[in-house]
């Protein structure tokens, strides 16, 4: 109890009594060493609201970084801006698709990295958030700290977008404002500077439709690594906003000519999924999922989004009656060769 | 986007000093039983510190134009809030204080481009005030809290509290357009909502380290996401003697623009040739190695430093270039003209704070209309006699210690040569090794910048004794120009600079700067017989600092780069000619 209230009352300054010696003992100090190992990381965006810079953490001292899968990935000429200023060249090693997580490389030694701190946290854990948020530090400028508690522990129930986040375990739900543009790959970690988690891409809540404030939890950060390091977490599948063409489901809708152009089916590869399932040219697509859409643009999103391995459903109107086809478990598409 | 009041939401109780007093209950509760006297203490500071920052904390109501917060500086009333408060006010706003009452206030001074605004409360002069501290001791985890009024929710007139830490420091954040920029400016993760603007930011002591103006609102709506911006209280110190001077104060240009070199070396990329940097020798491709006594390493640096200086000051600059390190006193120049900058601060192009804000247009509290004056160039003229009559008094304490007649300055040169200075109402003459040159008191003085190769030292010297002797009512046009740095040493160690007292009079077809110390010893003229040269710059300093009084011992003269005469001052020979 009396420890708890130390907490409540004075924050970091309670950190002296359980510092080891060595390490950092100030809620200053801590902020100051735990930076260093935060990098700002600039790809492709910049465009219709995407922004074309994220966080990263580095996990090994010979260069290695986390980050958040996102579409700032999308990119050859990923840079990195260590908190010291130096400007680096980054390469993507590999994708966790599930967790959406990244694992980058830059050509650097003896850097501080961060060593996950396996052991999960419970709610009422003080937190610090570092990130890049809102692109505010550039150069040598050192990442935002934010300070915060871990509300809850619960499993991510989340949306991008059409789509439904890949991740379904348990994150650290935060109670500040962490998860803004810029601050996907950024690191949460305790009074001590230990990383307790990486802050996720930006995604509303399935439920309520607000923005989630929250971390993936350290040892889904460290499996995940290690698994993009072993080759084994998947495909590097396309990070674009629309990953998926309708062509490869075999679906050619009518020349999209208007604002909004009736979806209608203009013809059907045969032999193709769309073929298998039964579509018909004429059909007119109403639905990709639980999802209405009324124009040949909305299609091409909505299939867009549905995750790789989730099947493809699609409802239909033929002759004035509704009809459902599934088109099977959306292909995953290999966006590097 | 700019955190701007017009926020029209009903009126909500919730308080996040509600939490507060949470802990300070459960903490209570607790310490029946036994707790570390060391957190009873944080515990009582941290109390201590809010209050503090409540009582200095200001509740604006702009009537129909919103509203937002301030804080309170002095004693006397002066607040500071933002410029984007006041921006659309009219000259009076409606105040209210942690004491539950109201108090009219008038707009003072406006500095548009770095949004900030002071006010003056009126009725008392023993207002709680906050006490600025220096921002650059600021570090990033550091306690802070904002007391304000966000969503004008203080309709009993006590503050809002939020909490947080500092994220982050030094932070540039871009203007709109030309205006409203926040250089070095510190970032907190405290809520910062609409109505929070121009309300204070303290640290764990209740001191004042910035004021509050701005956040990333993007994708979120306009509520606070975790990321707050305050303008440097380094930056209001730098700001607060043109504020008070009712002037449209204007911020710092170099006449010059950077960039990062492909090597990361911030250099010089253009620049303007009838800048004073490129007088002084500036030139393309040259590498910034440090502006105002702060090292530059970036672009976003550059302009961090650049961004909190007011235009007009002259501030060290060192360069790199052909390998070589220089460092160069430069003169800035104004981002805006003063059209411009008129028509930024208020619509009006002649510079009357508001278009609204013309007295006709709204009646104003006989308090308010008996302390504001219009005029072009001002925001409110009526406090730069207050500031002018205030300088006009220090100079009148020490002017009986002067003598009254025609005054002599003898002595020798840094080369041993001898020089004989006389000065009168009736004529002025100097004797130097090259001539004797004279000025003919009542003729044009921009016709004679004698000695030559001086730029006008005679007439500042025929200036500097009419202002001493006569005050300046006689010196031709005067008004009170702000503050200024005591010297550039001031700058040497980065922090806040010690800043003394600048007048400024138009006389004659000259323009001279007259910077004036507390204790009324005029230390330094600036001459221009050209508005776009280089000045005649005079230097006055005494052996004796307590000599109060007495004639200055030495007298230094530059004109640009080029020293023109170092004057040692016998002390025997100065004073009244018998």
């Amino acid at each position: 109890m009396r420890h708890l209230l130390v907490l409540l009352v004075v924050g970091g300054l309670m950190l002296a009594a359980t510092a080891v010696a060595g390490e950092p003992t100030t809620l200053q100090q801590v902020a100051a060493v735990a930076a260093r190992k935060v990098v700002k990381i600039y790809g492709a965006g910049g465009v219709q609201g995407l922004e074309g810079y994220q966080s990263g953490i580095i996990i090994s001292s010979d260069g290695r970084i986390a980050t958040a899968l996102s579409t700032v990935l999308d990119s050859d000429g990923l840079d990195c801006v260590l908190d010291d200023g130096r400007r680096f060249e980054a390469r993507l090693i590999g994708v966790d698709p599930r967790r959406e997580l990244a694992v980058l490389a830059i050509e650097a030694v003896d850097l501080p990295a961060f060593t996950p701190r396996e052991e999960r946290v419970t709610a009422g854990t003080r937190v610090l958030a570092i990130s890049n948020l809102f692109g505010v530090a550039v150069g040598d400028e050192r990442a935002s700290v934010q300070r915060g508690v871990v509300a809850a522990v619960v499993p991510l129930e989340a949306r991008r977008g059409a789509a439904d986040a890949p991740y379904t375990g348990d994150v650290y739900v935060l109670d500040c404002t962490t998860n803004n543009p810029g601050s996907p790959g950024g690191a949460v970690v305790d009074s001590q500077g230990r990383l307790l988690g990486i802050l996720g891409k930006e995604l509303r809540a399935t439920a309520s439709g607000i923005w989630l404030n929250y971390a993936l939890p350290a040892d889904e950060l460290a499996r995940g690594c290690a698994a993009i390091l072993a080759g084994t977490a998947g495909s590097p599948l396309a990070t674009s906003a629309t990953p998926l063409d309708l062509r490869s489901l075999g679906l050619v809708l009518v020349p999209d000519l208007l604002a909004r152009t009736p979806p209608f089916v203009e013809s059907v590869v045969p032999g193709s999924a769309a073929a298998q399932a039964g579509l018909r040219p004429d059909d007119l697509v109403i639905a990709v999922g639980s999802r209405a859409v009324a124009s040949c643009d909305a299609v091409q999103r909505a299939v867009g989004g549905v995750p790789e391995g989730d099947a493809v459903r699609l409802s239909l109107i033929r002759g004035g009656v509704i009809v459902e086809c599934d088109l099977g478990p959306r292909p995953a598409e290999v966006k590097r060769p | 986007m700019i955190a701007d009041m017009h926020a029209n939401l009903p009126p909500n109780r919730i308080r996040v000093v509600a939490m507060l007093v949470a802990v300070v209950v459960v903490s209570t509760a607790v310490c029946q039983a036994e707790v570390d006297p060391t957190v009873i203490e944080a515990q009582r500071a941290r109390v201590e510190a809010i209050r503090r920052g409540s009582n200095a904390a200001v509740s604006i109501f702009a009537g129909e134009s919103g509203g937002g917060s301030g804080v309170l500086l002095t004693p006397d009333g002066y607040a500071a809030t933002n410029f984007h408060v006041v921006q659309s006010s009219g000259p009076a706003v409606t105040c209210g204080l942690a004491d539950g009452r109201l108090y009219d206030a008038v707009v003072v001074g406006v500095d548009p481009t770095g949004d900030l605004a002071l006010i003056k409360l009126l009725g008392r002069d023993d207002f709680p005030c906050a006490q600025l501290t220096d921002s650059d001791d600021v570090q990033v985890g550091d306690f802070c809290f904002a007391a304000g009024n966000p969503f004008l929710l203080a309709t009993d007139l006590r503050p809002s509290i939020s909490a947080g830490i500092v994220s982050g420091v030094h932070r540039y954040q871009y203007p709109a357009g030309t205006i409203l920029e926040y250089a070095d400016c510190l970032q907190v993760d405290a809520a910062i909502n609409p109505g929070n603007s121009g309300g204070g930011l303290f640290d764990a002591h209740g001191r004042l380290i910035g004021v509050n103006g701005r956040a990333s609102f993007e994708k979120r709506g306009r509520v606070n996401v975790g990321a707050g911006y305050a303008i440097s209280a380094n930056q209001v110190r730098n700001f607060l003697g043109g504020l008070r001077s009712g002037r449209l104060c204007d911020h710092a240009a170099l006449g010059a623009t950077v960039s990062t070199s492909a090597d990361g070396r911030v250099v010089v990329s253009d620049i303007v040739e009838s800048s004073d940097a490129w007088r002084r020798g500036l030139r393309y491709d040259d590498e910034i190695v440090s502006l105002a006594g702060r090292p530059v390493r970036t672009v976003n640096a550059f302009k961090n430093v650049l961004g909190t200086l007011p235009a007009g000051w002259q501030v060290p600059l060192v360069v790199r270039s052909g390998g070589r390190r220089r460092e160069m006193l430069v003169r800035l120049e104004a981002i805006h003209s003063p059209a411009t900058l008129a028509k930024l601060a208020g619509g009006s192009e002649d510079g009357g704070p508001q278009p609204a804000a013309t007295p006709t247009a709204r009646e104003l509290p006989a308090a308010v209309r008996e302390r504001y004056e219009h005029r072009a160039g001002f925001a409110n003229h009526h406090f730069n006699r207050l500031e002018r009559d205030r300088v006009a008094a220090a100079l009148a304490a020490v002017r009986d210690a002067q003598p009254a007649g025609p005054w002599v300055l003898a002595g020798r040169l840094a080369s041993g040569a001898e020089f004989r200075i006389e000065l009168s109402d009736a004529s002025a003459s100097i004797d130097l090794p090259t001539g004797t040159s004279t000025v003919a008191v009542d003729d044009e003085l921009d016709r004679q910048p004698v000695p030559p190769g001086s730029g006008g030292l005679l007439p500042a010297l025929v200036l500097w004794r009419r202002l001493v002797v006569e005050g300046p009512a006689a010196v031709g046009r005067t008004i009170f120009w702000g503050t200024a740095p005591r010297t550039p040493a001031t700058f040497a160690a980065g922090g806040s600079a010690d800043l003394v007292d600048v007048l400024e009079s138009s006389v004659a077809g000259v323009v001279a700067r007259f910077a004036v110390a507390a204790d009324g010893r005029v230390l330094a003229i600036d001459l221009w017989c050209q508005p776009d040269a280089d000045p005649c710059e005079v230097r006055l300093s005494w052996e004796d600092a307590a000599a109060i009084g007495a004639m200055p011992t030495r007298i230094d003269v530059r004109r640009g780069d080029v020293p023109f005469a170092e004057l040692l001052v016998d002390p025997v020979a100065a004073g009244a000619t018998p």
